[in-house]
């Protein structure tokens, strides 16, 4: 796929002595600041992370022996931290598949042209490109007992005055993150697959449609298979944003009511800023980079052999 | 199938999508109106019960508030943390992934790492960055902000710079270059004129990266340099939320990405995909 072009005919005929380093060394001079920039902040701090896992630090005591693998046996031991983990679990399994069948359909909706679509998709997508703390502050207005709009459609539909407490009570607070959720990341999924669909070969949809086969033959046989690689990625990407979910439910329950909606990355970040439990918090941290590397070379592995 | 068919269980199909999409539309924009309305409503009309579905008038006071208070400082930081960030990662990221794409520098294995750079959860990285800009006085600060969304956009600007470049015809550069023109020159006279449209989405996306990140201003800001996500979240209290200023903020931090998205959207689904799918 990349050809690339030798340097040597790239010298030029004539100018002077820095001019011609510069164009020698050009592939190197123009990826070092990129390279350089990354090393300092994306890989540096992950070193001294790894270090300070295998310390005992405190933001109390800077006491910088080895402890060896005892804040990642700690990790077993802390029962939070495993609930955390259950809850954003609960949360990825639900909303994923969600998101997926809504974005779905909404594709199946517009696959088809019609005037404005344009603009229809155009709209729909706006919920996606909002920054998820507006997206959990609006669903908080949204929710509200009192004065929000939420329990007002509700108590017309059943009749009867319904008020909930969508962001306290125990019972509503998941469904309430997952509203907000799959509100916000439907469009993404409907986007991704509308495209997809679009790519999808018309002679064998014509072909099998003169066959007379069904819209869910159809359906398992030919279109399935050939989105099948958009909706991996596109499962991924957003499996990936779940698990490390923290802006909405930042701004919807604060990870309450207690530690009820805590998830992974909110406990990190108690852990982190709160406790100030410097070594713990690093190891915590490669836990979740393991179980995000792990999710990902499984995702990956399947799709190579899907294909 | 053809029109002439069946016209009449076509105009029927139509008719219900129609029908479709417009309440799909209206579920998926209701909250978005909602935010509007509260915006320009009243406090009384605001902590109206039963909630009224349209304000009486319309009228900015909500806003004015913020201006008067100072709050707007926070979108203006946003913009500048934003914009700077994205201006950098762009040139520096457009030009690493020249160097990829032309010269193959460093091979697949730096490609692939680059990526995998963007996998990273922000929450695994957060601390030690945060420890680290203690140690250098860069918290709450433009310098480490603005260094820190360079860095987190650079892995995007390069993977989706990398596809546009390799789709430019290498037979353009070869000639230009035999024409006795220098890389730079090449660069700057024949590879940029082609990429330019994807260069402007990817710089939308970059921003709006950047514009909404929370955790890390969170983090790293105190006072001086809080952006709009943050300044949004102090309005939020055990007891009494101030619903009109979030309101009135949450539309201020979203027009930018609205106005940014409507004039990009043919490079949405490359610009959110990766590129994984190609729009």
């Amino acid at each position: 796929m990349t050809s690339s072009i030798s340097l040597d005919s790239a010298k030029p005929a004539r100018g002077h002595a820095i001019a011609r380093v510069l164009e020698n060394r050009l592939p190197y001079l123009i990826i070092a600041p990129a390279i350089l920039i990354l090393l300092l902040v994306g890989l540096f701090p992950l070193i001294y992370s790894l270090v300070v896992s295998f310390q005992h630090v405190t933001m109390t005591e800077n006491d910088r022996s080895f402890v060896g693998l005892m804040n990642y046996a700690e990790l077993f031991r802390d029962a939070r931290l495993w609930e955390a983990l259950g809850h954003t679990a609960i949360i990825t399994v639900i909303a994923l598949p969600l998101e997926l069948l809504i974005g779905f359909l909404m594709a199946q909706l517009f696959i088809d042209r019609m005037l404005g679509r344009q603009v229809f998709v155009a709209l729909l997508v706006l919920p996606t490109v909002i920054s998820p703390i507006v997206a959990g502050a609006t669903w908080r207005l949204m929710f509200d007992v009192r004065f929000g709009p939420v329990g007002e459609i509700l108590s017309f539909f059943a009749g009867e005055p319904v008020r909930i407490l969508w962001t306290v009570n125990p019972s509503f607070v998941y469904p309430a993150i997952i509203i907000c959720e799959v509100w916000q990341w439907s469009p993404f999924m409907f986007l991704l697959l509308l495209a997809a669909l679009s790519n999808v070969d018309q002679s064998q949809l014509e072909a099998a449609e003169l066959d007379g086969a069904s819209y869910f033959r159809v359906l398992r046989a030919i279109v399935l298979p050939s989105i099948a690689p958009v909706i991996a990625v596109a499962c991924l990407i957003r499996g990936l944003d779940l698990v490390r979910i923290f802006d909405i439910i930042w701004a919807l329950t604060e990870g309450g009511p207690g530690s009820m909606t805590e998830t992974i990355s909110l406990y990190t970040y108690v852990q982190g800023f709160s406790q100030f439990e410097t070594s713990y918090t690093a190891a915590i941290a490669f836990l979740v980079i393991a179980l995000l590397t792990v999710i990902t070379t499984v995702v990956l592995k399947r799709m190579e052999l899907a294909r | 199938m053809t029109f002439a068919m069946l016209p009449r269980r076509k105009t029927r199909i139509l008719a219900l999508r129609y029908v479709g999409a417009i309440v799909l539309t209206l579920i998926f924009l209701f909250p978005v109106y909602w935010l509007f309305m509260i915006s320009f409503k009243t406090p009384d009309e605001i902590y109206h019960v039963p909630p009224l579905w349209v304000p009486g008038q319309i009228q900015f006071s909500n806003y004015y508030v913020l201006f008067k208070d100072g709050d707007v400082v926070a979108i203006a930081n946003s913009l500048i943390v934003a914009g700077v960030s994205s201006v950098v990662a762009i040139i520096l990221g457009t030009l690493c992934a020249y160097s990829l794409a032309r010269f193959g520098t460093g091979g697949e294995n730096l490609a692939m790492w680059i990526i995998s750079q963007r996998m990273i959860p922000p929450i695994a990285v957060v601390f030690p960055i945060f420890l680290i800009y203690v140690y250098f006085g860069m918290v709450d600060g433009f310098f480490g902000l603005i260094l820190l969304y360079t860095a987190f956009n650079l892995p995007y600007v390069i993977w989706m710079m990398r596809g546009y470049i390799i789709d430019v015809p290498l037979e353009l550069e070869e000639s230009a270059l035999v024409d006795g023109l220098n890389r730079w020159q090449v660069i700057w006279k024949v590879v940029f004129p082609m990429v330019r449209p994807g260069l402007m989405a990817t710089s939308v996306f970059t921003f709006v990266f950047a514009w909404n990140d929370f955790l890390f201003a969170l983090v790293l800001t105190r006072t001086e340099v809080i952006t709009f996500p943050v300044q949004l979240t102090h309005y939020f209290g055990g007891q009494s939320n101030f619903w009109a200023k979030i309101a009135a903020m949450s539309v201020l931090g979203t027009l930018p990405i609205f106005v940014a998205v409507s004039v990009m959207q043919r490079y949405l689904v490359r610009g959110i995909s990766l590129g994984a799918v190609k729009g």
